[in-house]
């Protein structure tokens, strides 16, 4: 296997081509534009190329509500943390999680206090660990959009039907539309156009976000994550903006598919249906979070751990929840870079790899 | 003993097993008349300055693409002498092992330790063998001391870095940790991907004597490139800028760290460099190196400013022309790569 692509999408000469028609083309803008890049793969994308130090004045990127661990509500996390913490437990997670903080203490301090937690790149590996240890319950906690959501219940479906009775999951998925159409409602929130996560896509398709774009007049675009692809967006944006047009438009053409992936999506709603989810900085979304379907009960962490989380609250001072909807920058929060910093976490966005105070953190202070 | 046979824990009891252990395999594999006299210490004779360090080595897992847990801990070791000038000389060993660890492993891992140290010039002149029970240590752990000689007027630091200096790394950067993961992941690539694992005095030793204007060495290992530049930031007290187009990768290894969501600057080396040069030397020192097996990838990647702001920083000029921060990678780094 060899990926000759990035050689392609990465030249600089090809980049700062585009650089210069994105300028170009913010030149015949009327105004400036606000643009909201959901994604937080692309937040990093962003920081990580020091694209947004490129942007000509008239354009401005502002993170989104689209780090999965940083819309986790604290309650979620806590309920979590809770199991991780009960006898013949062991507890399954992406990195990421382990140093999230939670309201008493984070998973890598859990793990201190004599937790069983297992780091795991698949759901599949989490699997594996309730197949080799029958006599424990292995409890995987499944945080994503409608990207993870279908490979967790893919493997959900397999132990229903290989009967692995110890292998559980512990819900806190979402799906992305209706935070957008949440987001829009948002008094306060001030954004032209929505460049739309391209992974979320390729299952759900470009069609989830038309009525956003017409009911709201914002454009999106779905946007892959190479540089060149981000500003190609960009350009599109600027394109709609000054023809008047708010249009679902794919420029992430090698990923998504119109349509999406239907067979994912059969998958995903076979196992979960749509539940009203708290999200961090947004509140209850109504129909934006994924709980697990009766006939898999059996799998429901939440249903088989009764576990106290009343005492949850969200960190003091962070801004967090501000900075997710877009409404305040990581630079904003006083506790950027001064209580907060990756070695001493307060809130998810500095600890998450997709979350935005991590990205300015790690590349842009 | 024969190759089949396991480690037991009566090899490291320091009884009759364990005599015939070191006999027939590190005895007669490292032999050297230091090393053969088997006294309780080695006896030495040196002069002028001499740079000691110790490296611990517990890379997962032992055998990976281009080396061993073997040469891995003569390298390592041998390159942190490297780094200060120094002319490696001795080495001394001492290996923990896990009960039931296959006898033919261990002759492999020190003989590709025995190996290396001819590689490199330097002798295993002392050397130690524990076993713990199962479960107590994973296969073999290797700790190794070096003691290397500083030729008269060589004076490296990482706090040598001055505003001007052009800095080099000696070749493609990321290929130890790449082949690392990538192995533990069962990535495939069309070519293997391969451990850059290799000791670098010979190439030290040509770039003093090309050059008596290097101010700083470094072998970026753990936490990679970007620790590397950090640490010598901070010491220093300047703010360094690279250059992302030049930073050369393997195209295998960029694979690697898109597949698995890394950076290659935060990759660990195990036979490279980072060179601090003052702006006028650094082409005669860049030649040097190219002409050098372990050098011939050799190109500057950015060099040393004032440092600008409250603290010092780490810079890459973008693809873009625009500039963002490296910084000190946090949090759990990738565990046992070396």
């Amino acid at each position: 296997m060899s990926l000759p692509f990035l050689d392609e999408f990465r030249q600089g000469a090809h980049l700062r081509a585009l650089m210069e028609k994105l300028n170009e083309r913010a030149g015949e803008l009327a105004r400036p534009v606000r643009i909201m890049e959901v994604c937080g793969t692309h937040t990093m994308a962003i920081s990580r190329h020091g694209i947004r130090q490129a942007l000509p004045e008239s354009i401005q990127l502002i993170s989104g509500p689209g780090c999965p661990v940083c819309v986790t509500a604290n309650a979620d996390i806590d309920r979590f943390l809770e199991i991780s913490l009960i006898p013949g437990v062991i507890v399954t997670t992406f990195g990421d999680m382990l140093r999230v903080p939670g309201t008493r203490m984070g998973l890598a301090q859990a793990r201190g206090n004599g937790a069983q937690v297992q780091i795991v790149y698949s759901t599949l590996d989490a699997l594996k660990i309730a197949r080799e240890n029958p006599d424990a319950a292995v409890v995987f906690f499944g945080v994503g959009f409608e990207t993870t959501a279908p490979t967790v219940a893919a493997t959900m479906i397999e132990a229903h039907e290989n009967g692995i009775d110890n292998f559980l999951v512990l819900s806190a998925h979402k799906v992305v539309p209706p935070a957008l159409e949440a987001l829009c409602n948002t008094p306060g929130l001030a954004v032209d156009a929505f460049l739309c996560p391209g992974h979320v896509s390729a299952i759900i398709g470009p069609e989830a976000y038309e009525p956003v774009a017409d009911a709201f007049g914002i454009p999106c675009v779905i946007a892959g994550f190479e540089p060149a692809d981000i500003l190609q967006s960009m350009i599109m944006i600027c394109d709609q903006m000054t023809s008047g047009r708010a249009e679902v438009e794919l420029q992430y053409t090698r990923g998504v598919r119109p349509g999406g992936n239907p067979a994912a999506m059969a998958i995903m709603q076979k196992v979960f249906q749509p539940a009203d989810a708290e999200w961090r900085g947004l509140g209850t979304i109504p129909a934006s979070g994924l709980a697990i379907r009766e006939e898999f009960s059996a799998h429901d962490a939440a249903q088989r751990y009764d576990v106290d989380v009343s005492y949850s609250r969200e960190p003091a001072g962070c801004l967090c929840g501000a900075i997710l909807t877009g409404i305040k920058t990581p630079r904003d929060c006083p506790l950027f870079d001064k209580g907060c910093t990756p070695d001493h976490p307060i809130g998810p966005c500095m600890v998450s790899s997709e979350g935005a105070c991590s990205a300015y953190h790690q590349y842009e202070i | 003993m024969k190759s089949e046979d396991r480690i037991l824990l009566a090899h490291g009891s320091g009884g009759r097993l364990s005599r015939e252990l070191v006999e027939s395999v590190f005895g007669k594999i490292m032999s050297n008349p230091i090393l053969d006299r088997m006294d309780d210490a080695a006896t030495l004779k040196l002069e002028g300055r001499l740079a000691f360090t110790i490296d611990s080595h517990v890379v997962s897992p032992i055998f990976f693409p281009g080396g061993d847990i073997g040469r891995l801990s003569l390298t390592g070791t041998v390159n942190d002498l490297a780094m200060m000038g120094a002319i490696p000389l001795y080495i001394s060993a001492g290996f923990i092992i896990e009960e039931g660890f296959r006898l033919r492993d261990l002759e492999i891992i020190a003989g590709s330790l025995q190996a290396a140290a001819l590689e490199a010039a330097v002798q295993v002149v002392a050397g130690d063998t524990k076993v713990v029970g199962r479960g107590a240590a994973d296969g073999i752990f290797i700790t190794t001391c070096g003691l290397g000689s500083i030729p008269q007027g060589i004076m490296l630091s990482g706090s040598g870095a001055i505003p001007g200096d052009q800095i080099i790394v000696s070749g493609t950067i990321g290929d130890h940790g790449a082949a690392i993961l990538s192995h533990r992941e069962g990535i495939e690539f069309d070519a293997e991907l391969k451990s850059d694992c290799a000791p670098l005095g010979a190439l030290v030793g040509a770039m003093i004597e090309a050059s008596p204007n290097i101010h700083v060495l470094r072998d970026p290992t753990r936490g990679g490139v970007a620790a590397t530049l950090n640490e010598i930031a901070y010491a220093s007290g300047v703010d360094i800028e690279i250059n992302e187009e030049k930073i050369p990768y393997r195209s295998e290894v960029r694979g690697t760290c898109e597949l698995l969501g890394l950076d290659p600057l935060i990759l660990a080396n195990e036979g490279k460099l980072v060179a601090f040069v003052a702006g006028s030397d650094s082409e005669i020192v860049l030649e040097t190196m190219r002409k050098h097996t372990f050098g011939s990838e050799a190109t500057v990647i950015g060099m040393v400013q004032n440092q600008a702001s409250s603290r010092p920083r780490v810079y890459a000029r973008t693809l873009l022309g625009s500039r963002r921060i490296i910084s000190m990678p946090t949090g759990e780094q990738l565990p046992r790569i070396c």
